[in-house]
């Protein structure tokens, strides 16, 4: 097992008590696997990618472990964490291309952060250059500013320099959502490669998009308000979905070739729960079609089959 | 309704205007009543460019602009207020939309004192609680709120409710769901399509070619601020005669669908248009137009 | 009106964050002003800044409340350290320090006041104008914005009221005024530039809304942090030009200022006769109020802006 994730719970310290983002997850991604974690806004998965490289100085670990390879990660501790953050654990987070230094050229801001890690450029650059002509972008790239570059390749960067020290885990916040649809499948079909040639050995790809995570997951996580709501192959999810709220989630994508006059396709009413004071019970309660007296008690996440999960008691096992 | 006719917008950039961008070049379309028409395009493609234009936000360089067949570029200030009372916009971020120290009623009341003087407040509140009803929102749950308290999906509502206080004929809705979560989303999209059913025009400008190809009848895709295929939407998704609508179609992420099973939307064995004389769009089918095959990217 | 920020190409497809969870905790205005005071009691330069500085201007309203004498009065015992008659001492020519020194700040806060009002005035509307319009109008307003900022101030203040001998603390700060508002245009422009382009304030032009309303309504209440700030850095500009006029002798002369009791100072040898009490004061007195000034500012600074704070 790469990555083994029990009972983790992280909060966030508010002036007003702690925000509960992310209450009990608990999962293995093997080796080679690209997991990918969807949910709306509020569902705690930016937490969770956060989490697992201990990214945030608000956070508080409550409870909970974090395995990579058999090492407990030391994911309260920041200092502690230095070690395995870029090497063992990499993150792209949310606006990482719109994050790079503009006044730096490519390739100098690449050797300041090498060398923070303790890497040197120059035994990296032969490297560097083989895998930024791998996903397309020519040596040059390394003498430019980001302005010059497009959305595209400024992604394209981001993620060589993630995954340079081959990490035995990747995790992509949101990866594609500023791009435009072409580019899209490039970066996306990037991380498979990446996955298929061994720079990273298992992802988590977080993403609200669950139509994008058909295209490259293996298998996804679906989130609700902090909690695991379901888990399973990206075909059984999006095929065979059975927790009510990935069914309602899928039930209102619009394909191409939906179209209102004939079919008419319904949201979820309701929003998702405050994080603050959290519901008793199942969080999905108020806005679900089948809840009834027993989802007042939490329902745990349980295994259905073999590598298929669901958090809730209507689901028969 | 609406006739944008060979607009054309270019910035002047760099000390003095020295320098130019070409956002809008060429674009030419139109809204007819009653009917949803999507603008298609991705970053860069000029689209908002359009709509603001059409909303007098800027003003087009080139080209004209008119609504029931009077040229909106030349409108002062009395002309833009009785535009202003028949054609209305919804932007993409619910959360900037709205002044944030104030509350969401303001944007309400601003409406009120500039085109419903004489209203009484009995009356007042009669047309606000039927322009919330017709946007499926309890006046209790918006009103005396302040934007941080609703979700994206209420205040993006209670921006059409705002639009639908004055009995518009035209609304620009540019990108007004990208932000919303995916299960609110729908629920707006089907508000518009709702309107569409009550003789309402709506220039839906969007980059996800899932959502134009939900609520729209028209279809309307923009590249680099040039038209590349214009048409009904099921002719432009089911037959789409450019080269790029081709690519945009391959590359959208489908549930059920993985990229690269797509041989019915590739190359379906039609020609692509040449160009034609003048360089403008080529008619291909009945209403159906297409730009000509560029030959460089 | 072109909005330049069209320009900029922006990322037309949005994300959906965990920021709305983290914010429906708590709800803000009511708790924002809570957070801004919680903030403001506990920062220290923002507290000691205040207090300095509202020291002295207690001292310049109900300073003169405490003495018969008057300022220009003569006929004290002449250069006398300080003692429970005089409790700042005597000038050499024989008046009473402490009158001056009380009325010299009551000028200072007056001067600083005015000229502030002024040059604030005059900045927001050339900033506000220039930043909301652009196009030509912008173009013009940042032209003469550019030429005022080049000008040496001083040397010009220097020039005029050489000519004009000002005689009042008015027209003083009418002068200064007018000509300390440009950077307050530069840095108001600026703000009002990024905010023009946010869709509330598109969506008050769709409402009919003309072009003041707008800067009025929309626009400055988003900025009400950043004109205090601006109002409180001119404030302290305007006494130091003020003070540095009067030391020179160009201040109105039948007014006492600190700045002229530096003067007075100066030319009866004070220093070098060792009367301390009557040039250290007014020193004190116009650094600790523009220093006390400039450091609330930071501090300000750091309660509006959260992400200079360092809880």
């Amino acid at each position: 097992m790469s990555l083994v994730v029990d009972n983790l719970r992280v909060y966030y310290r508010t002036l007003r008590g702690d925000v509960r983002a992310l209450d009990g997850a608990t999962f293995t991604v093997a080796d080679g696997e690209i997991m990918g974690v969807a949910g709306e806004s509020g569902c705690g998965k930016t937490t969770l990618g956060k989490s697992l490289i201990r990214l945030d100085g608000r956070m508080r670990v409550a409870e909970g472990s974090v395995t990579l390879d058999g090492v407990e990660l030391p994911i309260a501790d920041d200092r502690a964490m230095d070690a395995y953050r870029f090497r063992s654990v990499s993150i792209v987070p949310q606006y990482a291309m719109s994050a790079l230094n503009p006044i730096r050229r490519i390739g100098r801001m690449i050797s300041e952060l090498l060398s923070s890690r303790g890497v040197s450029y120059e035994e990296t650059l032969p490297e560097l250059r083989r895998r930024l002509a791998l996903v397309g972008l020519s040596d040059d790239v390394l003498e430019r500013y980001p302005i010059e570059l497009s959305g595209g390749m400024k992604q394209r960067v981001v993620m060589v320099l993630s995954t340079l020290m081959n990490p035995s885990l990747l995790v992509a916040d949101e990866l594609t959502s500023a791009l435009d649809v072409s580019t899209q499948k490039a970066v996306a079909e990037m991380l498979v490669e990446f996955r298929d040639r061994g720079f990273v050995k298992s992802t988590i790809v977080i993403t609200h998009d669950l139509s994008i995570l058909y295209q490259v997951a293996d298998t996804i996580l679906v989130m609700y308000a902090g909690k695991l709501v379901e888990k399973g192959s990206a075909a059984e999810i999006t095929e065979d979905p059975r927790h009510p709220y990935t069914k309602l989630l899928i039930a209102s994508l619009p394909e191409v070739g939906v179209r209102f006059e004939e079919r008419r396709l319904t949201g979820i009413a309701g929003r998702p729960p405050s994080l603050l004071r959290p519901p008793t019970g199942c969080r999905f309660r108020a806005r679900c079609p089948l809840a009834t007296e027993e989802c007042a008690v939490e329902p745990p996440f349980v295994e259905l089959a073999a590598g298929r999960h669901a958090a809730c008691w209507k689901v028969a096992a | 309704m609406l006739r944008v006719d060979d607009v054309t917008k270019v910035y002047r950039t760099g000390l003095f205007g020295s320098g130019s961008q070409t956002a809008v070049s060429g674009v030419s379309f139109d809204v007819r009543p009653g009917e949803v028409v999507s603008l298609i395009g991705e970053s860069g493609s000029g689209k908002t460019t359009v709509g603001r234009m059409i909303l007098r936000l800027t003003t087009a360089t080139a080209g004209t602009i008119s609504f029931d067949g009077e040229d909106v570029a030349g409108y002062n200030r009395r002309d833009l207020r009785r535009y202003y009372a028949r054609v209305q916009g919804v932007f993409q971020d619910p959360f900037s939309s709205y002044n944030p120290v104030f509350k969401v009623d303001r944007v309400l009341g601003m409406l009120r004192s500039t085109y419903l003087p004489r209203l009484s407040d009995q009356e007042w509140k009669r047309t606000l609680r039927s322009s919330l009803e017709a946007v499926s929102l309890e006046p209790a749950d918006v009103l005396g709120k302040y934007p941080h308290q609703l979700s994206g999906g209420q205040l993006q509502r209670l921006m059409v409710a705002r639009a639908l206080l004055l009995e518009i004929e035209l609304l620009v809705a540019d990108e007004i769901i990208s932000m919303l979560d995916a299960s609110t989303r729908i629920d707006v999209l089907n508000l518009l399509g709702d309107l569409k059913g009550r003789g309402l025009g709506i220039l839906f400008i969007t980059h996800d070619l899932s959502l134009g190809n939900y609520i729209s009848d028209r279809t309307l895709i923009l590249r680099h601020g040039r038209v590349v295929e214009l048409g009904p939407t099921p002719k432009v998704f089911g037959d789409p005669r450019h080269s790029y609508t081709r690519a945009l179609l391959a590359c959208v992420p489908q549930l059920h669908r993985k990229w690269g099973d797509d041989s019915a939307v590739e190359a379906n064995g039609r020609p692509s248009a040449t160009a034609d004389a003048t360089g403008g769009l080529v008619a291909v089918d009945d209403d159906h137009f297409v730009a000509p095959e560029e030959d460089a990217p | 009106m072109e909005s330049r920020a069209d320009l900029v190409a922006t990322p037309e497809i949005a994300l959906t964050g965990e920021g709305a969870a983290l914010e429906d905790a708590y709800p803000e205005p009511p708790v924002r002003r809570f957070e801004a005071l919680h903030f403001a009691a506990r920062n220290a330069k923002l507290v000691v800044g205040l207090t300095v500085v509202l020291a002295f201007l207690v001292a310049a309203i109900a300073g003169p409340w405490l003495t018969d004498a008057t300022p220009f009065e003569f006929g004290y015992p002449l250069g006398e350290p300080p003692s429970s008659a005089h409790w700042l001492g005597t000038t050499s020519p024989g008046q009473d320090v402490y009158s001056q020194f009380v009325y010299g700040l009551r000028s200072s806060f007056i001067v600083g006041a005015l000229a502030a009002a002024v040059a604030g005035l005059l900045g927001m509307a050339i900033g506000f104008l220039g930043g909301y319009l652009g196009g030509v109008i912008d173009e013009i307003l940042s032209m003469v914005t550019n030429i005022v900022l080049v000008i040496p101030t001083l040397a010009v203040l220097i020039i005029v009221s050489a000519y004009l001998s000002v005689g009042s603390l008015w027209s003083e700060a009418l002068l200064i005024g007018l000509t300390s508002w440009p950077w307050a245009a530069r840095a108001i422009r600026a703000q009002t530039f990024s905010l023009a382009s946010r869709d509330f304030v598109s969506l008050a032009r769709l409402s009919g809304q003309g072009t003041i309303k707008v800067i009025v309504k929309e626009i400055a209440p988003n900025m009400s942090s950043y004109l205090f700030l601006t109002f409180i850095l001119l404030f302290g500009g305007a006494v130091l030009i003020a003070a540095t006029l009067d030391f020179l002798g160009l201040g109105p002369s039948q007014v006492m200022s600190l700045g002229l009791m530096l003067n007075n100072a100066v030319s009866n040898a004070a220093l070098q006769l060792g009367m301390w009490w009557w040039f250290i004061p007014p020193g004190v007195g116009i650094t600790a109020i523009v220093g006390g000034l400039y450091i609330m500012n930071v501090g300000l600074d750091e309660v509006f802006n959260p992400k200079l704070r360092r809880t």
